[in-house]
């Protein structure tokens, strides 16, 4: 797929931007397949892994995943929008992860333990 | 009653003059004063207040004597009604339009609508039954001031608010001027009859006689109610005014032929019979009746002898007009023939039982058959009359029996008191019951005797092409008139007359139910309180007495020592309480009203008709009681005077039958002192009873064999109800019980079952493993994408 072709007449390439010439070569296709790994190491992370923290930390990979895909979108269409989102999710994820750490911290003195096993009797 | 009469014969020059004023004719209708209003509704307003003194918990004698009054008054304004407009010439109905309380239109036509005022339709019939019914509220509202002492406070208002409601719903009954509000009286009757048998609501007994009493009447007014529906199909209106104007003119609310009309002409007055056999407990209809005497007696003397149970006369009374629509007076004869069966059957009962108060239970049956048979027989006046006479010699009789039952602790058996009249303080008594029973016996000169005669004259002389059989039943009617007076001086001779000797009752408690501490064991405190204490009823203390059930068990020394106001103090014994100055006014006043009512026979007024029947003649031959279509005026000419005299053993029957009922009664009398009547002169020389329990008549016992047995069990009627009607009714809710049980709860249970299974099926899904979700989750989302994939590929 060739970047020119999909470029209009007055948006800069990225070369016509500064950027160096081997990044003009890293295409939609690139990010989005980052973004896929990201999303599935984060996933196989969250299903496998029994300690909250670590399973936390997988959810804010799948998280960062859903962002890399939004930018990479963003900037195919050279629509700002996409960016913009990513940094207001940022924000409320930041905000998230302080509360979700107070919570695993609270968790953790019930049982003495990280295990989410150890919560199964939530059962409804 | 005492008053109309003296009053009445001063005053019939002024009224005779002031009748003439009015020149209305007959047939047209007088507009009343406003105030006639008031005597229907000051009974209702005195309810309203006995209702705030209940509130208000009032606990002294204040309730009784706001109704004393208010009924009084009432009464005062019937009698000024009576004398101003019922004692001239003129005796048109009167009209007095309250307000308006239904009307329906949905048409511009009169045939479109419906109208049933809060109006009132006052005639002579009317005006005979709110005297008597106001008159005896008030002597017996006072009887009840005393009577219901035991039970001062809360007991008090409840008993004069159901007390002054029952006056209203009788006065609204036989003063309404349509159907409808007619059915509302009878109905509150109806009400204040079961709540007035149930008064003594912890006692199993009235409960369940109330109960029935509600119930059989049920059966009547459904009759009387779908007997109002056939009057609007018919006529197109439920107004008495405008029926009996298409009845003379012999043509409904279409203009067709009534006398061809079977549904106006039999099955309307059939419905109306039921409702009024309802009522007035006859036929298989009368098992309601003697079990009503559960109430207290004040009750039985006012609404199951003296009014209520006489509305079911005064609805055939009142609808005459549509009985003779039928040329052939089937429905009549019906009546006739079903009053004069009542009549004897409930005699024989009478002769047969022990039970003083039931015998009179049963004897307002029997003359109750009497007034019927009088209605049949194409004598309305007669059975009037002896409506009004029965009314006041009956109150009497029952206020004495109640006076027996308050003086020793509930005792009614007559085989366990004797020489009652002889005691202290019952001499009155006596004397009243004499004179109840020298009427409901018919002796000679009494009102009895002539409101009786009335009606068997009567009975053999109306032809029996109009009345099919009238002879047979003046027959049966006359073999009753001995048997009712052999009943009624049984029990006079055994209670009132010969030696002194009386066991208290012990249901004295059973009244008293209300006044047990609470969770105290029954019989327990039946022994602690020895046996037959009585109701504890001196005047002095009536007031402690009343609401003793407040101070808890810890009393129970204190009430003893109450209750011994019955025992003589020096030897320990029951001493009969003789009624007080309320009761005794009450049954003097009753038993001169029964004794002057004879007078009325006699009594010439200037109104039509009074050359028949003295002074209630006068009243009801104006009246709808007298009315006769014109097909009933072709073939009833006797109705009008001249009549042929009918043939008696080829006397003159009217003048014969005064010998043959005064003989047949003085007869009935013998027997009952030959068998009952104790040795010496109050035996009449014939007697030879000595001790209270044994007569002559227990030999009679073995003779009679079975007939005495089944006689006093009442002929069996309640149990054969149980047997057709009560047990396979119990049968049937058994079977409706399987059927809800398993068929009906079943597919219920089974609609809360199946989502309960699913669930069961579902629930290991839900292990509380956060990663079976989240496995859940992500396999769910890629068979997602996976099936959009193939889908849109």
């Amino acid at each position: 797929m060739n970047m020119t072709t999909l470029t209009t007449g007055f948006v800069p390439t990225l070369a016509q931007a500064g950027f160096p010439e081997v990044m003009s070569q890293v295409t939609l296709g690139h990010y989005l397949v980052v973004a896929a790994i990201m999303f599935v190491l984060g996933m196989i992370g969250f299903l496998t892994r029994r300690n909250l923290i670590i399973m936390f930390l997988c959810t804010e990979l799948m998280f960062q995943a859903a962002g890399i895909a939004l930018i990479a979108f963003g900037r195919y269409h050279l629509d700002f929008s996409g960016q913009t989102f990513v940094i207001f999710v940022l924000t409320v994820a930041a905000a998230e992860a302080a509360m979700a750490l107070a919570l695993i911290v609270l968790l953790y003195r019930r049982k003495e333990s990280l295990n989410a096993e150890e919560w199964k009797d939530l059962q409804g | 009653m005492t008053h109309h009469l003296t009053m009445l014969e001063t005053l019939t020059s002024l009224a005779v003059a002031a009748g003439e004023g009015h020149a209305g004719g007959a047939g047209a209708m007088r507009e009343a004063p406003q105030w006639v209003l008031a005597i229907a509704l000051l009974p209702f307003a005195a309810f309203l207040l006995n209702g705030v003194c209940a509130a208000l918990k009032v606990r002294n004698q204040f309730p009784a004597w706001l109704t004393i009054g208010t009924l009084a008054t009432s009464f005062g304004l019937t009698l000024y009604l009576f004398l101003n407009y019922f004692t001239g010439a003129d005796r048109a109905p009167m009209h007095v339009h309250g307000f308006e309380w239904i009307h329906f239109q949905w048409g511009a036509t009169e045939a479109q609508t419906f109208i049933s005022n809060f109006a009132f339709y006052i005639d002579g019939l009317t005006c005979l039954w709110i005297l008597f019914v106001t008159g005896l509220a008030t002597l017996i509202a006072l009887y009840s001031s005393e009577y219901m002492n035991h039970d001062v406070g809360l007991g008090y208002c409840r008993f004069f608010a159901a007390f002054s409601l029952f006056v209203f719903s009788m006065l609204v009954l036989v003063m309404a001027d349509n159907l409808l509000l007619m059915f509302l009286g009878w109905e509150g009757v109806g009400l204040c009859s079961y709540l007035l048998i149930g008064y003594f609501y912890k006692k199993p007994a009235a409960v369940a006689a109330a109960k029935k009493a509600f119930i059989i009447n049920r059966i009547g007014d459904l009759g009387l109610l779908m007997a109002i529906f056939s009057a609007y199909g018919i006529f197109g209106t439920v107004e008495y005014s405008k029926i009996f104007a298409m009845v003379a003119a012999n043509a409904d609310g279409a203009g067709n032929l009534l006398s061809v009309n079977t549904w106006a002409g039999i099955v309307l007055p059939l419905l109306l019979t039921a409702g009024a056999f309802g009522k007035s407990a006859q036929l298989f209809f009368y098992v309601w009746l003697p079990d009503a005497m559960e109430g207290p007696t004040p009750v039985s003397a006012l609404i199951h002898a003296a009014t209520m149970v006489t509305a079911g006369v005064f609805l055939i009374a009142r609808l005459y007009p549509v009985y003779t629509i039928d040329p052939a007076l089937t429905i009549l004869t019906l009546v006739a023939w079903c009053g004069a069966i009542t009549a004897f059957w409930a005699a024989t009962i009478e002769m047969a039982i022990f039970d003083i108060k039931r015998v009179m239970g049963y004897s307002t049956i029997s003359q109750l058959g009497f007034m019927f048979a009088g209605l049949g027989l194409l004598s309305p006046t007669g059975a009037a009359f002896h409506t009004f006479t029965h009314a006041f010699f009956k109150a009497t009789l029952f206020l004495g029996v109640g006076a027996v039952m308050h003086g020793f602790g509930g005792q009614l058996d007559l085989r366990r008191l004797s020489g009652v009249a002889w005691m202290r303080g019952f001499g009155l008594v006596g004397i009243a019951m004499l004179i109840g029973s020298i009427n409901l016996s018919g002796v000679p000169f009494t009102a009895g005797f002539f409101s009786k005669d009335m009606i068997l004259a009567q009975g053999f002389t109306t032809p029996s092409t109009m009345i099919g059989g009238a002879q047979i039943v003046a027959w049966i009617l006359l073999i009753t008139a001995g048997m009712t007076a052999y009943y009624t001086f049984r029990t006079f001779f055994r209670v009132y007359t010969g030696p002194k000797e009386f066991n208290p009752g012990d249901d004295a408690e059973l009244l008293d139910l209300g006044r047990h501490p609470k969770g105290t064991n029954l019989e327990q405190w039946h022994k602690e309180h020895g046996h037959g204490h009585g109701h504890g009823h001196g005047h002095d203390h009536s007031h402690d007495h009343g609401h003793a059930h407040d101070h808890g068990a810890g009393s129970v020394a204190d009430r003893r020592l109450q209750t011994r106001i019955d025992f003589d103090p020096t030897t320990e014994e029951f001493d009969p309480h003789p009624p007080g100055w309320a009761m005794k006014a009450a049954i003097l006043a009753c038993m001169l009203c029964s004794i002057l009512a004879a007078g009325l026979y006699f009594m010439k007024t200037a109104g039509p008709g009074a050359e028949h029947g003295g002074w209630v003649g006068s009243m009801i031959h104006p009246s709808s009681a007298h009315f006769a279509s014109p097909e009933f005026g072709k073939t009833a000419t006797h109705m009008g005077q001249p009549h042929e005299p009918a043939a008696f053993f080829g006397q003159d029957a009217h003048k014969l039958m005064y010998y043959v009922s005064a003989g047949v009664g003085l007869i009935g009398i013998l027997i009952a002192a030959f068998l009952h009547g104790p040795k010496g002169w109050q035996g009449l020389f014939i007697g030879n009873r000595v001790i209270a329990e044994k007569s002559r008549a227990d030999g009679l016992i073995n003779l009679f064999g079975p007939i005495t047995k089944v006689a006093r069990n009442k002929w069996y009627v309640d149990e054969i109800y149980d047997a057709i009607i009560v047990k396979p009714l119990h049968v049937l809710s058994h079977i409706f019980h399987l059927i809800d049980q398993y068929i009906v709860d079943g597919i219920v249970n089974l609609c809360g079952a199946i989502p309960r299974w699913i669930g069961k099926a579902l629930r290991p899904t839900q292990s509380g493993e956060i990663h079976g979700y989240a496995i859940g989750m992500a396999g769910g989302v890629a068979v997602l994408l996976v099936l959009v994939f193939v889908l849109t590929s």
